[in-house]
């Protein structure tokens, strides 16, 4: 490169900053699998929502009054008054929600590739940590506006310190600053959720990849990349992060950004689970609303809380179903990493864990019927098994062969001629006369081709459970 | 790999594309999160304009209102007054305003539209304390070279009362005229400005 | 098979919410582009609730330029008298007031079509009916044991219940006029969807001009993701 004052000046900080070997440590000689799919978006995802959040709430911060008798009107002249205010609270809001429909598939990626498996366990445990650290931050982010789901919200989670034997009543006295959730425990969330847990957020992301970075990612196929390295030290199935999954992580960026901006400008209450109708009302500590539910995300903790009948052990189950995934690395006994290769018994107990922990998320929105809280009971039940019982069925699984060297990838073009099929297959084109006599030929839907897709769906949905 | 030349030239217009596109859509979303910090419409509404009803002001009396946060002095001054303002001319800084903030209306020897009506930003154009009004002549802490006007008292600018500034002090601007308009002869509304006939 | 039959049976829950206490709602018709609508709405909001209710998150300056009308024609058709453009629709009624005379401060109306939703509010408007046995003289079928008095009876006229028998328990079928009001039951109909598309429009301003910019900012965004795959692809030629 020619010498100029350009390049004199890059060399100053070069000479000063380790920011090449950083450059090249961290993205262009760092390298990643070359299969990574779908599920493997969702890291860099959750750093850009992680950015949003940041950069809406700081503009937040300029004219949000974290005052009770003033919070709720402040957020009323931040959507109303303030210029494009409405623009910046809207991407704080979904950003919250998009944070956890990331973080839920970036965890769900770990769990089923084995991503939390030896030598990552460190990895898993940030990750973990970072989970914690994230619903504190929601929990405590949600009682800002001051409606009434924001208060009661917050006054029955917080009570539940209060179960707590010995030291409950004090603890909870403390945690608020007050009798009640009050002005004082408003302040300090404010605090809380501006400052402190978002900066513990940032190291844990820090501390998170560093780790991540010194032992490799993982990959779906679960195999080692680095057994097989070509002459110049490199994994043969790896490739540097830096151009292939830069530009391949802009792409997702891309799609994510379509979804996002489709519900900030056509959806963002999203029927209310986004924004909750009844926290469109001041917080009235004399009222009580009909329905008090957590915030969706929150929702399968809160269905697992209510579904024990004792109060201090609601609590210890909610505590422990998160204690469990802590536990994970050291519960699985398999020596395969990926769900690829591993047996029926495994498979289908991660099915029946997905389809616990979806059913927990829906009964948490809904009031605690006798029928509701048996099904609650079962599914928590489920939820402890997957984890509990895990040691045991690990190890009794009969694995598959686990390939050396990456399986190929098809590509989502590859696919389409097979979609194209089937899409023949379930409509059948049909000749319409229409009004003015003439005929056209439309595609209708064909019950007999789409019985016959459904029983083949089926039927590869059973083998694949084997 | 394929033959370098092709790829390369495509690799460079979609990566240049793409960071143009990128730019406009970053700059697109920096429009709306810079102008969030421009006042709001609270704010606007605080620094509308204000209106002040003079029909019941005494002769020699000053009426201090708000606007934007600040203080604004309508004076309604004497005949004496107005007679001593010419005399004053060349121990002033600024005797025509040339350098000082005011509109068009209010850029004469009188400063206002109405000779014996004064208008003007209460702030000393030192650095933003009120002076005080000190309309009599002559009183005993100003002394004898005092002719009437405001005193600011943190570091001891004089101003006449045209809000002209004299010299030898550290203000260095005439006080300032707001904007304003008489909707007719009793009704000032500070904050719009005259709309001048053209002849 | 048992899993089936669980799953089967957890999608049925829902529906058990449907096993309906009372009325349903009645469907308004909310079009937020009808400034028309929403300027009648505004004065009979003014007219009928301001008395007690505020709307205190809405400018006065909003609605005008919201509504495509000029700033004095809001000052003197729609604002109370001596409001300035830039005020909010506040309301008369003091708290200590509205305590002794109602045992509660009527709620501000800014965000009701937020929590309750349009339909419920359109409903509850034409819900009041004649019950002896309350303070006021009034129940509402939507919200049971009001304690709001019937602001428009005059114009909608008495509405007494029409009881059906379920489960040998009383419950309301529907409600009738008992006796005619200064307005037909369209014209009420039409008065009361005014004031819904009012609230409606008070509880988000915004809407009507942040749907517009969607469409604009999911097309740049396509725009990126063409791009971005384009030169995805261009660069993972490389590996073969």
């Amino acid at each position: 490169m020619k010498s100029n004052r350009w390049t004199d000046c890059g060399n100053w900080v070069l000479d000063r900053f380790p920011l090449t070997k950083l450059w090249n440590d961290h993205m262009a000689h760092y390298y990643a699998p070359k299969n990574f799919n779908f599920w493997y978006f969702f890291g860099s995802l959750a750093l850009l929502v992680l950015v949003n959040q940041f950069l809406t709430g700081i503009l937040l911060t300029m004219n949000y009054k974290p005052d009770a008798k003033l919070a709720f009107d402040s957020v009323e002249y931040i959507m109303r008054d303030v210029n494009w205010g409405w623009l910046v609270r809207y991407m704080h809001s979904t950003g919250a929600s998009a944070f956890f429909i990331v973080i839920y598939l970036h965890m769900f990626r770990g769990i089923m590739y084995g991503s939390f498996k030896q030598p990552r366990e460190l990895i898993w445990i940030f990750g973990m940590l970072l989970f914690v650290a994230l619903m504190a931050e929601a929990f405590m982010g949600y009682l800002l506006p001051w409606g009434q789901m924001s208060y009661w919200g917050a006054q029955v989670i917080i009570s539940l310190f209060s179960a707590i034997p010995v030291i409950g009543d004090e603890l909870s006295l403390w945690v608020r600053g007050d009798y009640v959730v009050s002005d004082a425990t408003l302040n300090r969330f404010f605090a809380f959720h501006v400052i402190s847990v978002p900066l513990v957020l940032v190291l844990l992301v820090l501390l998170h990849i560093i780790a991540l970075h010194e032992v490799g990612s993982n990959n779906p196929d679960g195999i080692n990349i680095k057994e097989f390295k070509d002459p110049w030290g490199h994994p043969v199935d790896g490739v540097p992060f830096h151009p292939y999954y830069t530009v391949k992580d802009l792409v997702g960026v891309a799609v994510f950004l379509f979804f996002f901006a489709t519900v900030i400008f056509y959806m963002p209450e999203m029927g209310g689970y986004f924004l909750e109708h009844a926290n469109f009302i001041p917080a009235d500590p004399l009222k009580t609303p009909e329905h008090i539910a957590p915030v969706w995300y929150f929702t399968p903790f809160y269905a697992i809380l209510r579904a024990v009948p004792d109060k201090f052990a609601g609590v210890i189950a909610m505590g422990g179903a998160i204690v469990v995934l802590f536990l994970l690395p050291w519960l699985d006994r398999s020596e395969v990493r990926s769900i690829r290769y591993r047996g029926g018994i495994y498979k289908k107990a991660l099915l029946l864990f997905v389809i616990s922990f979806v059913s927990l998320g829906y009964l948490g929105t809904q009031p605690a019927t006798p029928t509701a809280t048996t099904f609650a009971r079962i599914f928590t039940a489920i939820y402890f098994g997957f984890f509990l019982l895990m040691p045991i069925y690990s190890r009794w699984e009969k694995f598959k062969k686990v390939p050396s060297r990456l399986t190929p990838v098809t590509s989502l073009e590859d696919r389409i001629p097979a979609l194209i099929e089937t899409f023949e297959e379930i409509t059948v084109k049909t000749p319409v006369t229409k009004e003015d006599g003439t005929t056209v030929v439309r595609r209708k839907p064909n019950f007999n081709g789409m019985a016959n897709v459904v029983v083949r769906l089926a039927k590869k949905l059973k083998e694949s459970l084997d | 790999m394929n033959n370098e030349g092709v790829d390369k030239s495509k690799r460079q217009f979609l990566t240049s594309a793409l960071t143009v596109v990128g730019a406009v859509g970053t700059g697109y979303l920096a429009v709306p999160f810079l102008a969030q910090m421009q006042p709001s419409t609270k704010a606007m509404a605080a620094g509308a304009p204000v209106q002040v009803d003079i029909s019941k002001m005494e002769t020699g009396q000053l009426i201090r209102v708000a606007w934007r946060g600040k203080p604004v002095w309508i004076v309604n001054r004497t005949e004496e007054v107005l007679t001593t303002l010419s005399t004053l001319n060349d121990k002033l800084r600024d005797p025509l305003s040339n350098e000082s903030i005011q509109p068009p209306y209010s850029k004469n020897p009188n400063r206002s539209i109405k000779p014996d009506i004064f208008i003007a930003v209460g702030l000393c154009t030192h650095l933003g304390c009120s002076p005080t009004f000190r309309p009599e002549i002559a009183p005993v802490d100003l002394g004898n070279d005092w002719k009437g006007g405001f005193f600011c008292p943190c570091h001891g600018s004089w101003f006449d009362l045209a809000g002209r500034v004299y010299r030898g002090v550290p203000a260095p601007t005439n006080l300032e005229i707001p904007p304003h308009r008489y909707v007719n002869d009793s009704l000032i509304i500070i904050g719009e400005d005259t709309v001048e006939k053209t002849a | 098979m048992n899993k089936l039959l669980t799953l089967f049976l957890i999608f049925m829950l829902p529906f058990t919410v449907l096993a309906s206490e009372g009325l349903q709602l009645q469907k308004a018709d909310i079009d937020l582009t009808n400034n028309a609508s929403l300027e009648r709405g505004a004065k009979h909001f003014v007219t009928y609730c301001l008395g007690c209710h505020s709307a205190k998150h809405i400018r006065y300056l909003r609605i005008a330029i919201d509504f495509d009308l000029k700033e004095d024609k809001v000052l003197k058709e729609i604002a109370p008298l001596g409001a300035n453009i830039y005020d909010k629709m506040t309301s008369a009624m003091n708290a200590h007031d509205a305590e002794k005379w109602f045992g509660i401060m009527p709620p501000d109306l800014s965000l009701i079509a937020r929590s309750r939703g349009e339909d419920w509010i359109y409903s509850y408007l034409k819900g009041f009916y004649t019950d002896k046995s309350k303070p006021l003289g009034v129940n509402n079928t939507v919200f049971p044991d009001v304690g709001m008095p019937n602001v428009l009876w005059q114009l909608q006229g008495e509405q007494t219940p029409v009881y059906k028998n379920v489960d040998g328990r009383e419950v309301i079928e529907k409600l009738s006029i008992k006796e005619a009001g200064q307005l037909s039951e369209k014209e009420f109909d039409t008065m009361i969807n005014d004031l819904t598309n009012f609230l409606v429009y008070v509880g988000e301003p915004v809407k009507l001009e942040r749907e517009r910019m969607g469409k604009y900012v999911l097309f740049f965004i396509f725009m990126i993701f063409i791009l971005s795959y384009l030169l995805k692809k261009e660069y993972w030629k490389d590996l073969h």
